[in-house]
């Protein structure tokens, strides 16, 4: 089984909300689709579930057209950023619901609803009023409600966003090991998030969104280790990779008069001339054979500390693997490690990754 | 200063208790009167002050013939226009009130909201400019004097006051409600009567008991636009206002008039508190 879209696109007024997406999934998978706030992710999830009718292209589904099956007939489960649940039903009624729509036999929805509070842990809670459940707990009722249909794609619309950070971390676990027993299910699972950090811990395969359009495909190793853009180097990374303008001449990269290094082995063929080159957080430490920074702002999460750092025109954000207290406007010396550094064109494509060498 | 604040709020909410119960007492007290204890100067305490008697509300069942003032045939026709005037509104306020909150209308520079102000400015006009019109079109259909025509007119008057209270509710529904009742198997009429219905059911409430205090208190159109035929009650109770006033069955009338109200009010209280939104979207 194949869900290919080929150039969809929607546009409301001057914006575009679709530009041209093409894809291909496929059974068994997990599809996390990565992008900002309205970087086109919850219109794209509504079009393959049919609440969204594109301005053109095509939706196909093992050869069929799938954009001409009216929403309530598409074998398509969706769970919301938002706790959407029935209020007027008990939690037993709410997974039943579209199994009852379907006019399965009762005995055979009793089965299946209950299997299903279990995979979400909610067993003893079938007579519950949605009213009575905390956030967490409405949020699985709408999952269990999704996997009860047994769908063959099933669309999850950034489901952990609106939960507090613990619960969502240990959702997040939950929900990943139903996810993939589901995607073995011969199910196309489509996730959408703006966190990085889940679509990494999901696995799969990526789909990077921006602007309706979609940036780049492929697995999640693969699009982490080689973005294709300096775009999505920023999308997938948390905190957004570093990006900054510097010149390639005598086999260094110059940033500033004060700030210049060796080429990196992997950067050797850049040819001299202006570039955006790219380090993630991790590849900026503090250390006395650095450089001079000015600490602009310190953010401790965790067990880290974020350091927010400024160099006359180059700004970075470093990571430290400590929690540690720092005055704003102190001197500090940070270290590039270079061999991380990402090189992107000026206007951003990818031309050096410390991963596959020159593009 | 707690104890003066708390003093001084049962005091005021005291006060306003007797100016709105004092009228009821009045009534009350008045119904159960004669001549000779409405004649005969203010008396308040029963067996006290006055000998009560049931021959105010006897008289609301007997014919003027016999000495009654018959309010039973105005009271039943009042129940059921109002009541089918309140049921037609709704049905069709709710309709359109869920178009207009879940579709996007175009028609040159008229959008959704125009829509529904052109609603809402059937009440804003003076009832009084909508009497002539409504008479003669109701001459027109022959429908002057009749329980249907006062039905129809009722609609038009109540209908607004349904499709205002309605979209602002369904507003507040989210829209995701119905997506996911889309999703989950229904089509767009399930969705609406399955999903969205069950639970506006409290704003259908508001907006019934609002049409039933209109349409059950209007006296302006029943009293135009019926004659001899066709009698509602608040026409046949300021009727028996007349030089020879009988004051206790004119008590006791709008003691009868004012009891369906209560008995709605009390009814619908409970349903009121039930219904909420809260478990939709948290």
């Amino acid at each position: 089984m194949s869900l290919i879209a080929s150039n969809l696109c929607l546009k409301a007024d001057t914006e575009y909300h679709l530009n041209d997406v093409c894809f291909e999934m496929s059974k068994g998978e997990i599809y996390t689709i990565i992008g900002r706030t309205l970087a086109g992710k919850t219109t794209l999830l509504k079009t393959i579930a049919g609440l969204i009718a594109p301005d053109s292209g095509t939706l196909n589904l093992d050869g069929s057209d799938f954009g001409r099956i009216p929403v309530w007939k598409r074998e398509v489960a969706m769970v919301y950023q938002q706790f959407i649940n029935y209020p007027h039903l008990s939690v037993y009624e709410n997974v039943a619901f579209p199994l009852k729509q379907r006019g399965i036999l009762k005995t055979e929805i009793h089965n299946r609803v209950m299997k299903s509070l279990l995979q979400v842990g909610l067993e003893g809670f079938e007579e519950r009023k949605i009213q009575a459940l905390s956030g967490g707990q409405q949020q699985r009722v709408a999952l269990a409600r999704s996997l009860v249909k047994e769908a063959n794609i099933v669309l999850l619309d950034e489901p952990l966003v609106n939960l507090d950070y613990k619960l969502r971390e240990q959702l997040r676990e939950e929900f990943r090991n139903i996810f993939t027993a589901k995607a073995s299910e011969d199910a196309i699972l489509i996730y959408s998030s703006t966190d990085p950090v889940e679509a990494m811990q999901l696995g799969g395969q990526i789909l990077v969104m921006d602007e309706g359009r979609i940036l780049q495909q492929g697995n999640a190793k693969a699009v982490y280790e080689n973005p294709s853009s300096a775009k999505v180097s920023q999308i997938t990374n948390d905190p957004a990779m570093n990006l900054f303008e510097g010149t390639v001449a005598e086999g260094k990269i110059i940033l500033s008069p004060q700030i210049q290094f060796d080429l990196p082995r992997h950067c050797q063929e850049l040819p001299p001339e202006k570039y955006n080159f790219g380090l993630r957080a991790a590849a900026i430490t503090l250390d006395e054979g650095g450089f001079p920074f000015t600490i602009e702002l310190s953010e401790i999460s965790g067990s880290e500390t974020f350091l927010h750092l400024k160099h006359e025109h180059v700004k970075v954000v470093g990571l430290l693997d400590s929690v540690q207290n720092f005055n704003m406007g102190e001197t500090v010396m940070a270290r590039f490690d270079t061999t991380h550094l990402y090189a992107f064109a000026t206007d951003g494509t990818l031309k050096s990754s410390p991963y596959s060498g020159m593009k | 200063m707690g104890l003066l604040y708390t003093c001084l709020k049962y005091l005021v909410v005291s006060l306003w208790s007797i100016f709105v119960i004092a009228p009821f007492l009045w009534a009350i007290s008045t119904s159960f009167k004669d001549f000779q204890s409405v004649t005969n100067g203010a008396t308040y305490i029963p067996w006290v002050d006055f000998e009560p008697t049931l021959e105010g509300w006897r008289a609301l069942w007997k014919s003027p013939a016999k000495g009654g003032v018959d309010i039973v045939e105005p009271f039943f026709n009042s129940i059921f226009v109002t009541c089918a005037g309140s049921l037609i509104s709704i049905l069709l306020g709710t309709l359109a009130a869920y178009a207009l909150s879940r579709f996007t209308f175009k028609a040159g520079f008229i959008r959704n909201s125009d829509i529904t102000f052109f609603f809402i400015s059937q009440r804003i006009m003076p009832p009084v400019v909508l009497a002539i019109p409504f008479f003669i079109m109701l001459g027109k259909f022959a429908l002057l004097d009749t329980l249907l025509g006062l039905i129809v007119v009722y609609i038009v008057l109540l209908m607004p006051i349904a499709v205002w209270i309605m979209v602002d509710f369904f507003n507040k529904v989210p829209r995701e409600i119905d997506e996911t009742a889309l999703i989950d198997g229904c089509n767009p009429y399930q969705a609406f009567y399955k999903v969205v219905l069950p639970n506006s059911i409290p704003g259908i409430i508001v907006a019934g008991m609002f049409c039933l205090i209109f349409g059950w208190t209007d006296f302006f159109f029943s009293f135009i636009l019926t004659f001899t035929e066709v009698q509602l009650l608040p026409v046949a109770i300021v009727a028996l206002n007349s030089s020879i006033t009988p004051w206790w069955s004119l008590s006791a009338a709008a003691l009868v008039s004012v009891a369906p109200l209560i008995a709605v009010a009390f009814v619908v209280e409970r349903y009121l508190s039930k219904g909420n939104l809260s478990g939709a979207l948290k």
